[in-house]
């Protein structure tokens, strides 16, 4: 059976060039931190890698910290911005930064997935300095959030703005600088590089204290051999993205979401061009994705929990989206969707359908 | 056949797994994710799901079918665990399997299976199923001493027509263990499951108290008689044929006394010496028939708890009411909230749980 993976948001396929890089980079014996010819060469791949990735982001490269992934990259935010200030999470932040900061008051969004402006206004007035942290884009929904106005917000009130960029990287064209984000998360494996690396781009001058002692790698700021291979698959992945090509996938989602005949959440919003989250009440989203899958369709449901188990759907909660939420579901497609990616979800859809008149 | 298969992660529903597999069905694993394993043995920081989920997974992908994990949290607590307290603060004696498999396990799973366009539901539960004159059958397993027919009474009807129990002529858990074995599951060593999966610890008592904390109030405990002979530390902690626990109450001069009513309103444990504790009579409600419904009595044999060997008895059902009364052959020990469970022979002809006789708060609110 051939299947049809609709799943980039949990995992982009990887990019050959992505995979080209990584396999050179298998070869290359030293350690990043020696101080040999082998090492110099390790090293400076390393540094290629770390401007690259500062040139996406419109950074500096000696500002960029390489970690095992975003939700290191996450925490580390937090525990290096979030140090003597009040942190503030966005209601539909993924679990990465949900689950570390558990006590954080939560900034609501607007029934389209946005974040409620006011309501950021309001709370960042009333209280000490803070620490924000927003996602660009939602990885449930695809729903931007309205950054430039958020990131003015945070500078009026002087509050630290830390971005879960993960999703939109690729996907979106973002102006970083004039952003001005005083940290950006992002991670290789969902923009088609492998999976295990990701970066914190932090501002000039930031300082950021590990999150563990030992290794002074990453200048003190991350200890532990650098994952070299990874690193250079993340750098060529970047390297690889196509911003048109992504908007081209905005086509075979709105046939998607027209033929499917379901609600889609945050659907007045603008979203990323590959994401729709489809309402089918009255049947599971986990019996949804169960029966998809049979069916030899990719798809999800919610952030995937490392048991593998289905839950309802937070962020769909928190746009009050209610019994909806645990009959909706995630359709993303990759960077290398095939032309009739919507045909043939469809098709399988469509028995969906059909088993809820019976 | 496409066929959903209930794994628990155990010996023996991986091996119905196997077996199925091997007889050429499609088969899909299932795993219910039934409460916070982390939370249930209070180890922070431990993952939500326990080592059992991760076993499924295992056998699972040794098989090469695939597995789902499903989150029944919320399910399992509104209808298991919430009810094994509610029970014992009413004075009962819940059996949470029989209640998870009425709910989570046979309405849910045959409903996802059906969702699934999947034939059949396959658990790995000691039980046959027999396809007789009248549809299907529930039946004792062929290994007497591993039977959980008793645990199945609340199966229906429709239920029992679409799963299979493909353990129910295996003669020992040996057998199993070596099919386990042969199929190359890792699993094949591991320990029975023991006590109630959610408590772990079998401090049972613990949970009913946060849940229920009326049930673990302290008040007296009186003899049939009406006097006083103790005290104790909660209601939950008791059970109806109980000899232990009873400090100071636990003997009338050189007489054993045993546990005989739980009077939850009151907070009263009564006690008796053990010819007190027998009934001759049992009523039963919420009852799960596998047969037509009896509209003569019906003589036939029951058993009034899981380890124990069917008896003689003789069922009156009255169908207005809804109400099963049981005239056991000899006297016997009936706990309220236990399963009482029909048999002919080896097969189960229907089930209910056991009601709290009215003897126990009579209107002077004293043992009769």
């Amino acid at each position: 059976m051939s299947r049809l993976y609709l799943d980039a948001n949990a995992s982009e396929p990887l990019r050959p060039a992505a995979r080209a890089a990584m396999l050179a980079a298998l070869d290359v014996a030293g350690n990043p931190s020696s101080v040999h010819a082998e090492g110099r060469m390790a090293r400076k791949l390393l540094e290629e890698a770390r401007g690259t990735v500062a040139r996406h982001l419109q950074g500096r490269a000696q500002d960029v910290v390489f970690t095992s992934g975003a939700t290191e990259a996450n925490a580390l935010a937090l525990h290096a911005l979030g140090r003597n200030r009040r942190v503030l999470v966005g209601a539909t932040e993924h679990p990465a930064i949900l689950q570390a900061v558990p006590e954080a008051p939560r900034l609501p969004v607007a029934m389209d997935g946005r974040l409620d402006l006011a309501a950021l206004d309001a709370m960042l007035g009333a209280g000490p300095p803070s620490l924000v942290c927003l996602m660009a884009a939602n990885n449930e929904t695809g729903v931007l959030h309205p950054l430039m106005e958020a990131a003015g917000l945070c500078r009026r009130h002087g509050a630290l703005l830390h971005v879960d960029a993960v999703q939109v990287l690729g996907r979106v064209a973002m102006d970083w600088a004039a952003i001005g984000a005083d940290s950006i998360a992002i991670s290789a494996h969902k923009i088609g590089g492998p999976k295990g690396v990701g970066a914190l781009l932090v501002k000039p001058g930031a300082d950021v204290a590990p999150l563990w002692r030992g290794g002074g790698q990453e200048r003190g700021r991350r200890g532990g051999t650098e994952a070299l291979p990874a690193i250079a698959g993340f750098a060529a992945a970047l390297d690889d993205l196509n911003l048109e090509a992504a908007r081209k996938l905005g086509a075979l989602r709105d046939a998607i979401e027209q033929g499917a005949g379901a609600a889609t959440a945050g659907r007045g919003a603008p979203r990323l061009p590959n994401t729709a989250c489809l309402m089918l009440p009255g049947l599971k989203a986990e019996t949804q994705v169960i029966a998809l899958d049979l069916m030899g369709i990719a798809v999800s449901a919610g952030a995937a929990c490392s048991s593998g188990k289905v839950a309802a759907s937070a962020t769909l909660q928190a746009m009050g989206l209610g019994e909806a939420a645990a009959c909706a579901i995630r359709v993303s497609l990759p960077w290398n969707a095939p032309a009739d990616a919507a045909e043939g979800f469809l098709a399988a859809y469509s028995q969906l359908h059909a088993r809820l008149r019976r | 056949m496409r066929i959903l298969v209930a794994m628990s992660g155990g010996v023996d529903s991986s091996v119905v797994a196997g077996l199925l597999k091997e007889q050429g069905h499609e088969v899909i694993g299932a795993t219910l994710q039934l409460y916070d394993h982390g939370a249930a043995v209070q180890k922070k920081g431990a993952c939500c799901a326990g080592q059992d989920i991760h076993d499924a997974r295992n056998v699972a992908d040794r098989l090469g079918i695939p597995h789902y994990v499903l989150d029944r949290e919320s399910r399992f607590r509104d209808a298991v665990i919430e009810d094994f307290a509610a029970s014992y603060a009413r004075g009962e004696t819940p059996i949470p399997c029989v209640r998870c498999n009425q709910t989570v396990k046979f309405q849910d799973l045959v409903m996802l299976a059906h969702d699934l366009g999947a034939d059949a539901l396959a658990t790995g539960h000691y039980a046959r199923r027999v396809e007789g004159s009248d549809g299907a059958e529930l039946r004792r397993a062929a290994d007497l001493t591993r039977d959980q027919s008793y645990f199945l009474f609340a199966t229906t009807a429709e239920q029992l027509a679409f799963t299979r129990f493909p353990l129910g002529d295996y003669r020992t858990k040996a057998e199993v263990r070596a099919e386990a074995v042969r199929l190359g599951l890792a699993v094949a060593e591991k320990p029975d499951s023991q006590d109630i999966c959610f408590v772990p610890e079998g401090r049972y008592h613990e949970l009913v108290g946060r849940l229920r904390p009326e049930a673990g109030e302290p008040g007296v405990i009186e003899h049939a008689d009406g006097r006083v002979l103790g005290t104790h530390h909660g209601i939950g902690r008791y059970t109806v044929g109980q000899g232990r626990g009873l400090g100071s109450a636990s003997r009338d001069g050189e007489t054993p006394l045993y546990v005989t009513g739980l009077d939850a309103s009151r907070r009263r444990v009564i006690v008796a010496p053990r010819s007190g504790l027998a009934d001759t009579e049992v009523l039963v409600g919420e009852v799960n028939w596998l047969i037509p419904p009896p509209e003569a009595p019906l003589a036939c044999q029951v058993k009034l708890r899981a380890r124990e060997m069917p008896q003689p008895a003789t069922a009156f059902w009255d169908a207005e009411a809804a109400m099963l009364r049981v005239v056991l052959g000899e006297p016997a020990i009936a706990a309220p909230g236990q399963g009482c469970v029909l048999y002919d022979g080896d097969r189960v002809l229907g089930g209910g749980f056991i009601r709290r006789p009215q003897r126990v708060v009579d209107s002077a609110g004293r043992a009769a």
